[in-house]
């Protein structure tokens, strides 16, 4: 590890150099403490046997411990002819008809459509919010971000009933408006925080040549906040992908979303087929983590070569 | 985030970009977004038409019900079935029938919550005597076996509660009686009991030596609950609660209890298919039909009625023992259950019904249950939460 | 125009200019304000309602409530009042049969047993007059008052009955107020263990939290980066992903029980007990939220410039003085966002607890949900609902107040 680089002054005590190890032991152990239980369940997911844990064969490293069946029943598990040869049809019936599948498809749309509400209308609001002459701007924003603070079983029952009298409940609409609102806040705190370094001159200037308000958004302003703009639209979609709460109270049982088959799962039918969906999941997150950083290290240097 | 993503605007206005490539690219990802959008959101509306949703308990029961019921039926009418889990009780039908948001179909309910709920007016009426007839020509009414219909709901099997233990974990004797449940110096460990007055509070009484003609009797009186419960004190620090048919052999299987209640065929299939030490003590058995009803006001009535005719039909049922060992309701398909699965295991002596299995044994009784489960299960919860 | 400024028509136009202003600025955000209070403070409303409202007895018996609100609790029940009921109760069957249960339900909250005693009078097929002595002869419960002061407690549609339940209160048919008997006194011990759960996740985050933010903000920026993305990676991953590998973890042949056992520190029959209870609540939850916790302080750290501490260092400061007279109190801006951002977070906990706690790891969220899924007591969990939303946005004042909720920064 590169923070263990040993280059003490020659007038470091005993006591000091004692003391950088043992500090860097206790990170060392809070790392692991983060990332080990996350790490642990990737082996797991290859397990044979049809529970949580390491068989002796498994830490044996026995070939014949290991198997792909739960990948294979992400896929199957709730087809018509789950045994039928891989084939086009195979495939088929598994898109239509495999419970994950569908739960894929359900977390997809409602997630793209959610966050495209919530990233609408948090960029307009966000786009008021910021500019000087926003009247009762912080108990608005108070108001704005407050989805977020509010435990979620409450929001959840408050939706249930009044979606209930309104006939949103069991819906489609429902589930969207509900997750939309749940991602607002994040595009309201990450797109205001980009307007602050926003020179609002440029809009100004922009008017000065002519260009009517809308265009001196979209050609102007929408241009340089979009980096804030797409994170908060990636943070609306994360919420809404990993929401199972207001799922259960909402939702149908065809509705049902990634991770309210995570639920069930864990609480019904415990199977673990999870942990092959959450070894995916972890795959995700890390190769979405790892091109993040990839991509600000590339930017970072070409903005050094751009300015040397 | 935010740090991260101002990379992309530092990209944007590298002047040496060509941009109108990058917008062609920009656009093209647009359509196509679009047109993903319109196909997911067009194979979410199929999903839409005609379709059943069929709720049971999940695991190795609704394995059973999907092959043996739920596949033949859509290969024969060319309709889907979505299907779904939950822990049993009417607290979800009854939800939905009060916020009138009715999107179950059909339910697997025990007789006794098929009796209250018709009573409550939750489910809608089937008329049983409409149902096939058995295929030796015996009308429904004399093919299934007694209980099995009722106003609301047709049986599909009986099944048995037991209790079950993980053989490795007892080196000398091994629990044989239902007293042992509660022997905690005998037979160390935590146990798992479902997390529901039913079923513990016989169990209880029985362990407590009362014989199992009486059990209900005695339940019936104050001194008789009290003494259930009294039982049920002496291990309730060791208890572990399940409310999934499916915890009871992952509680067994992961170590975190040494026996534990549950349905028999829960305990049967990971025994038999993955040679788990799990076995089942027969005494003090409790039979319960699991039954189909369909929640008042279900958007595909007709549909429900057509799969529940369909599922209870004599070969259907005597299928659904291939893959679980629970008990077809209808008599006719008796006689066509055979071997498990596997072609190997017999069926027939790991059935609840089996004579062997049924020296002490119980049928619970529905009509108790139908007028009783509020208040004692008010009591429980409450004596849970202490 | 006139040469010479007009004083007044520009300070007009001025004015003018400036509400043009704030109109546009406030259309822009209208949109958004109006989705959240259709979608989000209107249901909260509906929830606050729901918990001072139940007219469940009132609608299926309106006479008879009528009754019992001029009955005093005391005196033995009139003739009228019975009979009203009993034809009511049975006239309500006809428009919903799911009605006289729904009644007899709301009943038997009051008075456990009551449900039995409804049915009675549902089956009973010759009540007629006298009423009285027919329900009477039906169930020597019906001439007790107890099942009838049940009724008068249940019968008005707007109560305080359960904001005083959701606090271990009960309310008399005489209209006073005393507590819950010892059976059913459970929501004050929720509150009082959330309370507790969430100070001391909070707690175990600040002290895991502090470290790694310090060694993130003081490594060396490409260090750091790596070190960050061990942060985010838990951060990203999936809350139900998280929840489901401390199961693996902790069960009793989970993994650590199992390396425990391996390395000889415990006994293959003495596993430990990690699973399903309180413990697991709280490791759980901690490895949830220590993210939210080292960010905040991560960014407050960052800003810290190392010559203060280097000038107390020079000064003749031991490094322990240094660090704990003049970084540490720098720190406190970030260390109080990411306290009571975890706290307001931990409070209001269910996932997590509900599928590791057990018994003994239950939360307030959770006791809601049950209410609302199980016992389908929707205006008891409204009230409790309520009273944790209050206990939430005085959290969520006193931050906008110490933090400003426009300083919360996300990653």
């Amino acid at each position: 590890m590169k923070f263990l680089k040993l280059n003490f002054p020659p007038y470091a005590t005993g006591l000091e150099i004692a003391w950088f190890f043992a500090f860097r032991a206790v990170c060392i152990a809070i790392f692991v403490f983060l990332v080990a239980p996350i790490l642990v369940i990737i082996p797991l997911s290859f397990n044979k046997e049809s529970f949580f844990s390491f068989t002796s064969g498994m830490l044996a490293l026995k070939p014949e411990a290991y198997s792909l069946k739960w990948y294979r029943d992400i896929f199957a598990n709730g087809m018509l002819a789950p045994d039928a040869p891989l084939s086009l049809d195979w495939f088929k019936d598994s898109w239509m008809r495999s419970q994950w599948m569908i739960a894929l498809k359900n977390s997809i749309f409602v997630g793209v459509s959610a966050t495209a509400v919530a990233t609408t209308l948090g960029t307009l609001a966000s786009v008021g919010l910021s500019r000087p002459e926003m009247p009762y701007r912080g108990l608005i924003t108070g108001i704005l971000i407050s989805p977020m603070i509010v435990p979620i079983v409450i929001t959840a029952a408050g939706m249930f009933f009044f979606f209930s009298q309104i006939g949103l409940s069991q819906t489609y609409l429902g589930l969207v408006l509900a997750h939309a609102l749940l991602g607002t806040p994040f595009v309201v705190i990450t797109v205001t925080a980009t307007l602050t370094s926003f020179d609002r001159s440029l809009m100004r200037a922009a008017a000065n040549l002519g260009a009517n308000p809308l265009t001196a958004f979209f050609k102007v302003q929408m241009p340089l906040i979009l980096p804030g703009i797409i994170s908060g639209g990636l943070f609306a979609f994360i919420t809404s992908f990993d929401e199972v709460v207001v799922v259960l109270f909402l939702a149908e049982p065809d509705q049902r979303t990634i991770p309210r088959q995570m639920w069930s799962g864990l609480r019904e039918q415990v199977s673990p087929t999870i942990l092959a969906v959450a070894t995916i999941l972890i795959m995700i997150s890390l190769v979405l983590l790892m091109s993040l950083e990839l991509t600000r290290r590339r930017m970072e240097r070409l903005k050094m070569e751009a300015h040397s | 985030m935010g740090g991260n993503t101002v990379g992309v605007h530092a990209f944007r206005n590298v002047p040496s970009m060509k941009l109108g490539s990058a917008e062609m690219k920009n656009w093209n990802g647009k359509l196509m977004l679009l047109g993903a959008m319109g196909t997911l959101a067009m194979s979410v509306a199929a999903a839409e038409a005609a379709q059943l949703t069929v709720i049971s308990w999940g695991g190795a029961y609704t394995k059973s019900q999907t092959e043996a019921y739920q596949k033949p039926w859509m290969a024969k009418t060319g309709n889907t079935i979505v299907s779904a889990d939950y822990n049993g009780g009417l607290a979800e039908v009854k939800a939905q029938v009060e916020s009138k948001n009715v999107t179950w179909d059909v339910v697997d309910v025990e007789t006794s919550e098929a009796i209250s709920g018709c009573n409550d007016g939750l489910f809608e009426k089937i008329d049983a005597s409409k149902l096939p007839k058995g295929d030796n020509g015996a009308s429904p009414m004399d093919d299934f076996v007694p209980g099995a219909i009722t106003d609301c709901a047709i049986s599909t099997i009986a099944y048995a509660n037991v209790f079950g233990y993980d053989s490795t974990k007892f080196s000398g004797d091994k629990p044989t009686k239902v007293a042992d449940f509660f022997d905690l110096k005998k037979f160390p460990g935590k146990r798992g009991l479902k997390k529901e007055a039913k079923v513990n509070l016989e169990m209880a009484l029985m362990a407590d030596g009362v014989p199992a003609a009486d059990v209900y009797k005695v339940l019936a009186t104050k001194e008789g609950v009290d003494r259930a419960f009294k039982k049920l004190e002496t291990i309730k620090g060791s208890i572990v609660w399940w409310e999934a048919g499916a915890q009871p052999p992952q509680l067994l299987a992961s170590g975190e209890v040494t026996m534990t209640t549950a349905y028999n065929g829960r305990l049967f299939t990971p025994a038999v298919t993955e040679n788990k030490p799990f076995v089942i003590v027969w005494d003090g058995q409790q039979q319960v039909f699991d039954t189909w009803a369909i929640p008042k006001g279900s958007k595909n009535k007709d549909l429900a009625l057509d799969f529940i005719a369909f599922s209870t039909s004599t070969k259907p049922l005597a299928d659904q023992a291939r893959y679980i060992p629970y008990g077809p309701a209808r008599k006719s398909s008796a006689p066509l259950v055979g071997k498990f699965q596997d072609d190997k295991t017999d069926m027939a002596p790991n059935m609840p019904t089996n004579p062997a299995n049924m020296t002490n044994a119980i049928v619970q009784d529905v009509k108790f249950w139908a007028d009783h489960y509020d208040e004692l299960n008010e009591r429980f919860v409450s004596w849970i939460g202490k | 125009m006139h040469p010479t400024i007009d004083q007044k028509a520009l300070t007009r136009q001025l004015a003018t200019a400036e509400r043009r202003n704030k109109i546009k600025a406030f259309l822009l955000v209208l949109p958004l304000l109006l989705f959240v209070l259709a979608s989000f403070i209107v249901p909260i409303g509906s929830l606050v309602w729901q918990g001072g409202y139940s007219d469940t007895f009132a609608n299926a018996l309106p006479e008879t409530s009528k009754l019992l609100a001029a009955w005093d609790a005391k005196s033995p029940v009139s003739e009228e009042l019975v009979k009203s009921f009993v034809t009511e109760l049975k006239a309500s069957k006809l428009k919903d049969p799911a009605t006289p249960t729904r009644v007899a339900t709301v009943v038997n909250r009051e008075l456990s047993g009551s449900v039995s005693k409804f049915k009675q009078v549902m089956n009973a097929s010759d009540l007629a007059s006298p009423y009285k002595e027919k329900l009477t002869a039906l169930n020597g419960e019906w001439e007790k008052p107890d099942l009838w002061r049940a009724m008068k407690i249940v019968s008005p549609s707007f109560t305080p009955r359960f904001y005083l339940q959701a606090v271990d209160l009960r309310l008399t048919a005489e209209g006073d107020v005393k507590p819950e008997g010892d059976e059913n006194a459970i929501h004050l011990l929720l509150f009082g263990r959330t309370l507790m759960v969430a100070a001391l996740v909070t707690f175990f985050c600040a002290l895991l939290g502090f470290p790694i933010a310090y060694l993130l903000a003081h490594a060396e920026t490409k260090t750091s980066n790596m070190l960050l993305i061990i942060v985010l990676l838990p951060f990203w991953t999936s809350l139900l992903v998280r929840t489901t590998a401390w199961i693996a973890l902790l069960q009793q042949n989970g993994v650590v029980n199992d390396f425990l056992v391996a390395i000889g520190l415990i006994d293959n029959d003495h596993r430990l007990v990690m699973m399903y209870n309180m413990f697991a609540t709280l490791v759980a939850m901690t490895h949830v939220l220590l993210p939210f916790m080292i960010l905040p302080m991560f960014s407050v750290m960052k800003t810290i410039k190392p010559n203060l501490v280097r000038a107390a260092l020079s000064l003749g400061a031991t490094p322990w003085t240094a660090f704990w007279k003049v970084y540490f109190p720098q720190t406190i801006p970030g260390l109080g966002a990411g306290c009571l951002l975890v706290f307001i977070l931990a409070v209001g906990y269910y996932i997590t607890p509900a599928l590791v706690g057990g018994q003994s790891g239950q939360l307030i969220s959770n006791i809601i949900a049950f209410h609302m899924q199980k016992t389908l007591n929707w205006s008891l969990a409204s009230a409790i609902a309520t009273l944790l939303l209050i206990g939430v946005l005085l959290l969520y004042w006193l931050y906008n107040r110490l933090v400003g909720i426009d300083k919360m920064k996300l990653a």
